[in-house]
Parts: structure tokens; sequence; C-alpha cells
């Protein structure tokens, strides 16, 4: 049932863009994710607010429509910007920075509540300590928010991940060769849909595995000396 | 932007609504109904009985909802015996095929949320059934059933949603759900600001009522949860 007629290394070269995929995306959304947190927990109103509507507005909208949005919306606009700068030529939208940052924006908003819960389970008595010993503001964020977060990021963070690593097949839909395309391709060119899907999932599902794996070593690695009864 | 297109079009999004109400209600209904047993059988000692459940909720949790849809829509047709058979006539039909993945799907996610619900159950509740000398099917429906439902619904409402957006993945798949009515207005107009957006707006209603809707329900069920 598994032969794959020859497609096999074009899956597996589908399956490494869909990695890659994955990680930068995971990059963009943790860094956003942080700086929306921090922006929800200032003091700043103005910050509050685009924040709050940032997390609302992606959490109720599917992530296949932003993505469209985005691609097809993303598009126009810089072919609409781009003469106004003096480029005349037509500008193509490359679809791995469309996916990615799509992805990133999306996951993002919940990396960024995922974060919040995490800084608000310090204990501000540590904060203040730090700032007791005059450490500026970015040592105390550095060495000893921090360092604290991460324990009670993880879960959260782990689903956000397995979350994300699953909606990057949506990319194939904007034309990105990620492996759901090329196995796309390859069932198209051998009528055997069937088989080359059931790969895909496995491949998947291999991925998400090892991720859960990763997951739970890394949060007993951080649970240390917090024994859970 | 020029929203007009979207006025002189609004009956393609109302079939695009009809669509996903439909399509996300039955598969929810559908995919409650068998997570129910199955969940209870999940969590079952025999290994016979839980091992299959497990694996096909990790499956279906491990892999991504369009891979799933794929497999069923396009991966049938591989089967002589199937294209055969009176299944076909189900099987071609892309309406099934979105219908039939999503339940599968959210028949997963649901049992694995019912699971947890159901073993998070206090022991003393149990025990005290136990003592009342109920039978095990008594104490499954008057007692650990009824308060796992009250401890699942807040995970089961995020589930809802999570569907609700899952079926625009439907689009794909030539059906004419919100999403798909956008992607004819934009291959039409070519306008993805107006067409997107405006399925945007769509979504982000539903998904405003889905929760209002779910805040009432949990006041009343975890009415005892409630402080003053």
């Amino acid at each position: 049932m598994f032969n794959l007629h020859g497609y096999g290394y074009s899956i597996l070269q589908g399956t490494l863009l869909t990695i890659e995929l994955c990680l930068v995306s995971l990059v963009i959304s943790m860094v956003l994710g942080i700086i929306t947190a921090l922006a929800k927990l200032s003091k700043v109103r103005a910050a509050n607010l685009i924040a709050q509507t940032y997390t609302t507005l992606i959490r109720g909208i599917p992530d296949l429509v932003l993505m469209l949005l985005l691609f097809y919306g993303g598009q126009v606009f810089v072919n609409q910007v781009g003469p106004m700068l003096g480029y005349g030529d037509y500008i193509d939208i490359n679809p791995f920075m469309a996916g990615v940052s799509t992805i990133g924006f999306i996951f993002g908003a919940y990396m960024a509540e995922t974060f919040r819960g995490a800084i608000l389970a310090v204990p501000g008595g540590q904060l203040e300590a730090g700032y007791a010993y005059g450490m500026t503001r970015f040592k105390v964020f550095v060495r000893i928010l921090m360092p604290q977060m991460v324990r009670h990021a993880i879960p959260g963070f782990g689903n956000n991940w397995l979350v994300l690593m699953k909606t990057t097949a949506l990319v194939s839909i904007i034309g990105l060769k990620d492996m759901v395309r090329t196995a796309g391709l390859a069932a198209g060119a051998t009528r055997m849909p069937f088989t080359f899907y059931l790969v895909v999932a496995l491949i998947y599902l291999i991925l998400t595995s090892v991720s859960i794996l990763i997951l739970n070593r890394l949060n007993k690695k951080y649970s240390l000396g917090f024994a859970k009864n | 932007m020029d929203f007009s297109i979207i006025a002189d079009n609004i009956d393609v999004y109302l079939l695009g609504l009809k669509n996903t109400l439909i399509l996300v209600s039955l598969s929810l209904a559908i995919g409650l109904v068998f997570a129910i047993p199955l969940a209870v059988l999940r969590t079952s000692k025999n290994i016979f009985i839980s091992g299959p459940i497990n694996a096909y909720t990790y499956f279906f949790r491990g892999t991504p909802l369009l891979v799933q849809m794929f497999l069923i829509y396009y991966g049938m047709g591989q089967f002589e015996s199937i294209k055969t058979s009176f299944l076909w006539i189900f099987f071609k039909e892309a309406y099934f095929c979105a219908l039939f993945a999503f339940t599968l799907n959210t028949c997963a996610y649901t049992i694995e949320i019912i699971r947890g619900a159901i073993e998070n159950t206090p022991h003393g509740e149990v025990e005290a059934a136990k003592a009342a000398g109920m039978s095990w099917y008594l104490r499954f429906t008057r007692i650990i059933l009824p308060s796992s439902f009250r401890r699942a619904l807040p995970t089961y409402g995020n589930e809802i949603i999570f569907m609700l957006h899952g079926s625009s993945l439907a689009s794909v798949i030539t059906i004419i759900d919100i999403t798909g009515a956008a992607r004819i207005i934009n291959s039409r107009y070519y306008s993805p600001y107006e067409a997107y957006l405006t399925a945007g707006a769509f979504y982000l209603t539903i998904t405003f009522i889905l929760v209002w809707l779910l805040k009432k329900l949990e006041y009343r069920w975890l009415a005892h949860l409630r402080r003053e």
C-alpha cells in the first residue's frame, strides 16, 4: 500500500518546509505574544486597548479567513502602495512570507494569553525584591520574571504549539509546497489520494508525538522542586 | 473599499451562513451523541475496549482537520470497492464528506474532554453512590455523568468555537459556507478586503453570540460554584 511511486523524496521535502514553517512562525508568535502580554499588563490604556482588540479579533475569526485575507488582501495592498512609492513593477507576495506571518500573527494572540497568565503567576514580591536590589526593569524581566514564568507557561505553550503545527497544513491552500500540497500533487499524478494523504497524516502524527515527548521532558525539567502531589 | 459589492451579493453570504450553521450544528450534535458512550468506554480498564478508542482519538487529535477531510473526500475514490458500493452515493458528495470529517474530528476531541471530566469526579461521590447500593449503570447516569457534564462545559464551549472556525475548511472542497461565499465574491470582483472582512465579521458575530450563550449556560449549570 505504501508504494510511493518515487514521490517519497518530494514529500520529504514538503515535510522539511512544514517544519521550517512551524519553527519560523513559532518564533514570530512568541515575540508577538510576549509584547502583547506585556501590553495587556501595562498601565498604558492605549496599549491595553490595542492588545485586547488584537487578541479578541484573532480568536474570533477562523485561521483560513485570516490567511486568505492577508494573502490576497496583502497582494492588493502591496500593489496599491508600491506605485505610490515609485515602484512600478507588479509585486508578487511570497507565499512563505504570507503563511509564516499569518500563522505567527494568529498564534501571537494565543501565546499572549498564555504568557499573560504565566506572568501573573509569578509572585509580585519577587519582582519588588529585584527592584529593591537596584535592578533595572530590563534586568528584573530577564533575571527574575522570565526564568520563573517559563514553568507556568509550558503547558499552555505546548498546546499552542500542537495546534500551530496542525494549522500549517492550511498554507497548502495558498499555494505553498508543504507536505499536504506535495501529497496532493502526487495523488493527482498517481490516482492514489488515500495513500498519499495517509502518509501525510502519519508524518503529522509523528511530529505531534515527538513534540509531546519533548514537551513532557521540558515540563519535568522546569517543574523540578515543585513536585505535584 | 467598496462595500456595495457585499450589499448586492448578500444572498451569497446568507447561503454561506446557512451552510456553516447546518454543518457546525449537525457535526457537533452527532459528535456529541457518539462521544458520550465512547468516553464512558474509554475509561474502561479493559485494554481491548479502551485501546481502539484511544487510537481513534489519538489519530484525529494529532492530524490536521484539512488532511482528514482530504482523506475522506479525495481518498475514498481510490477504492473500487467503495466506488461500486452504495456508500459512493454519500462519499461522492462534498457536503457529506465535510460533515463526516467534522463529525469524526469533533467526536474525538469531545471524547477526551468528557473522559477528563469523568476521571476528575470526586472519589467521595462515587463511593457514596456505591454505598447507597447503586448499580454501575445508575452510578453513571445519576452521579458521574451529570457532574461530569458540568465540569466539561467550559472546555466543550471552546470545542464549539473551534468547530465553528474549523468549518471554514469546507470551502476548500467546493462547499459554499461563509468562507466559500467570500472566495466567490473575491474571485468575481477581485476585492479581497471586502470579501474576507465581511466573512470575518460574520464569524466574529457568531463567535460572540456563542460565547454569550455559553456564559449564560455556565451561569446556570455551575450555579453551585458561583461566588456571591
